[in-house]
């Protein structure tokens, strides 16, 4: 197998774009990422969606997407995987380059949900859950959050002030990324005053769902120096019922992906200097820092309320402000987190950028938890 | 979406009848069924009656609820461990949300689940409940 980097990468800013299609999205980050590469024919298109099915009723975004952007001719594949689309997707057109089969390829995310109603809206998002049984009863996304949630305070004590600190963390570093949904400070006293989205889950500790579109385009590693490489990475699966899992907060799809990634990458945890986490609200990334193995069960909400983490640390988490505060545009959030992840590896993060960092992290979810792909990139 | 009357049919015994399936080699119980044990990976299970009875171990109110389910909200969804160890999600009824809690004891009732609009199909299925002869004391 071929080593393999990205070449090039493009966004769109997560925002609600009552004024641009779905294709017309994909374009505009795909452009721009066959742009920044200096590309020209592309070999393949991998394209990860999650919502056009119900929301826009469209199919076969394969050949749509690949046709909008001039290249229809090539081969173009639609992946879903719920939230973890993205990433599933990106580690897709991983493999066919490190394969050999492919020198050029374009991964790129697109969702547009303000084409929906919110009663809509909430059913596209518990669609990752098995709908006869689960989101049968008329439980959502967030509700399943809130299960974990009011269990995690219970069982370690630990305070929902501590927790929606991670909230606070993300609308710090998003104050400063022009892509973000939203791009400003919201203090603790706002967030725990919200409404309830689902008792204990405040509106405010829940990602920012919205629209937009993230691409790169990857090719063999050419060994030269800043040169972004894609070093390890793991999709895995868990029990889709949170009811049959022996102990509910713990996601065993994250443990067991951040530890084959990390292996495959030869690394351990504490070379890692970025991260991107996958905060669907707050509690889903407290648990994914801690069954990644950066934090101890119950102690994940420790890495935010410390006033000088990062710096004590060394470990940053959503420099762009995450799913909660860049926004969560679900099927490309996964590419959005990638992006992110080379653009601070190349010193291009601009008001977001960390000190030189080397090693950056994406995890991504789809459903609670029943699908983590884990993605570390490296700078050459 | 329109709710699909063949889908709502096919899982009409197991809904109404809290039946999930029980592996003949390890004795793992599932709700709802499956074809494979996860835990040993026999092929040979059998049908199971599930206990109509347990506890709450967590729950939430939603409060922005899906199409179809908009005239029930707010409601109260559970994670409820029956007294046969089976876990199961339900919706809780006859209770006012502040008078939930962990621990709570509740059992099976037969209730409506949700309707599509005013002229299509309308579920039924389980929901769960306080206890109707300890309506009194709610711990
Ligand atoms: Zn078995």
């Amino acid at each position: 197998m071929r080593g393999v980097s990205i070449a090039g990468v493009g966004l769109t800013q997560v925002s609600e774009h009552w004024e641009r299609s779905l294709a017309e999205l994909f374009v505009e980050a795909a452009v721009k990422a066959v742009d920044d590469a200096g590309v020209e024919d592309l070999e393949a298109i991998y394209i990860s969606n999650s919502g056009a099915p119900y929301i826009q009723r469209q199919l076969n975004l394969g050949a749509m997407m690949a046709d909008g952007l001039g290249e229809a001719g090539v081969p173009a594949i639609t992946i879903e995987a719920g939230a973890a689309g993205g990433a599933v997707a990106f580690q897709e057109g991983v493999k066919a380059v490190a394969s050999g089969l492919y020198d050029r390829v374009l991964v790129g995310g697109v969702e547009k949900v303000s084409d929906a109603t919110p009663e809509e809206i909430a059913v596209f998002l518990s669609m990752p859950e098995d709908q006869e049984y689960t989101a049968y009863t008329g439980i959502t996304n967030f509700g399943l959050n809130a299960l974990i949630y009011r269990y995690y305070m219970e069982r370690f004590g630990v305070r929902q002030e501590d927790i929606a600190m991670l909230a606070v963390r993300c609308h710090e570093h998003a104050e400063g990324c022009p892509h973000a949904m939203y791009p400003f400070k919201l203090s603790l006293e706002r967030i725990l005053s919200s409404p309830m989205e689902a008792d204990p889950i405040h509106v405010l500790e829940c990602s920012g769902i919205g629209d937009g579109a993230a691409a790169v385009i990857i090719q063999p590693s050419k060994g030269v120096s800043g040169e972004v490489e894609v070093a390890g990475y793991s999709t895995t699966t868990d029990l889709t019922h949170i009811t049959e899992r022996p102990d509910i907060l713990t996601f065993e799809a994250v443990r067991r992906a951040s530890d084959k990634a990390l292996r495959m990458a030869g690394i351990s945890r504490g070379d890692v200097d970025v991260v991107e986490l996958h905060d669907e609200t707050t509690i889903t990334g407290i648990i994914s820092l801690e069954d990644m193995g950066f934090a101890e069960k119950g102690k994940g909400a420790t890495l935010f309320t410390g006033e000088k983490l990062a710096e004590e640390r060394r470990l940053h988490v959503n420099t762009f402000g995450g799913l909660k505060a860049r926004g969560n545009p679900v099927g490309a959030t996964g590419l959005y987190q990638i992006v992110e992840i080379v653009m601070q590896l190349k010193g291009e993060a601009g008001r977001c950028q960390v000190d030189k960092p080397e090693i950056g992290l994406a995890q991504s979810i789809g459903g609670l938890a029943s699908t983590c792909a884990i993605t570390i990139l490296r700078r050459h | 979406m329109s709710l699909s009357v063949p889908r709502y049919w096919r899982e009409i015994r197991y809904r109404y009848r809290l039946i999930g399936e029980r592996c003949t080699r390890c004795g793992g119980l599932y709700y709802p069924r499956r074809a494979i044990c996860p835990r040993c990976g026999s092929r040979e299970l059998e049908e199971y009656q599930l206990s109509d009875r347990g506890r709450i171990v967590s729950w939430t109110v939603i409060r922005n609820p899906p199409k179809d389910y908009e005239r029930f909200a707010p409601y109260v969804v559970a994670l409820v461990e029956l007294e046969d160890g089976v876990k199961i999600l339900s919706q809780i009824v006859d209770v006012e949300p502040e008078e939930v809690k962990a621990g709570m004891r509740v059992e099976a009732t037969f209730r409506k689940i949700r309707e599509d609009g005013t002229s299509g199909i309308i579920e039924y299925g389980y929901k769960f409940r306080p206890p109707i002869e300890s309506k009194q004391d709610l711990s």
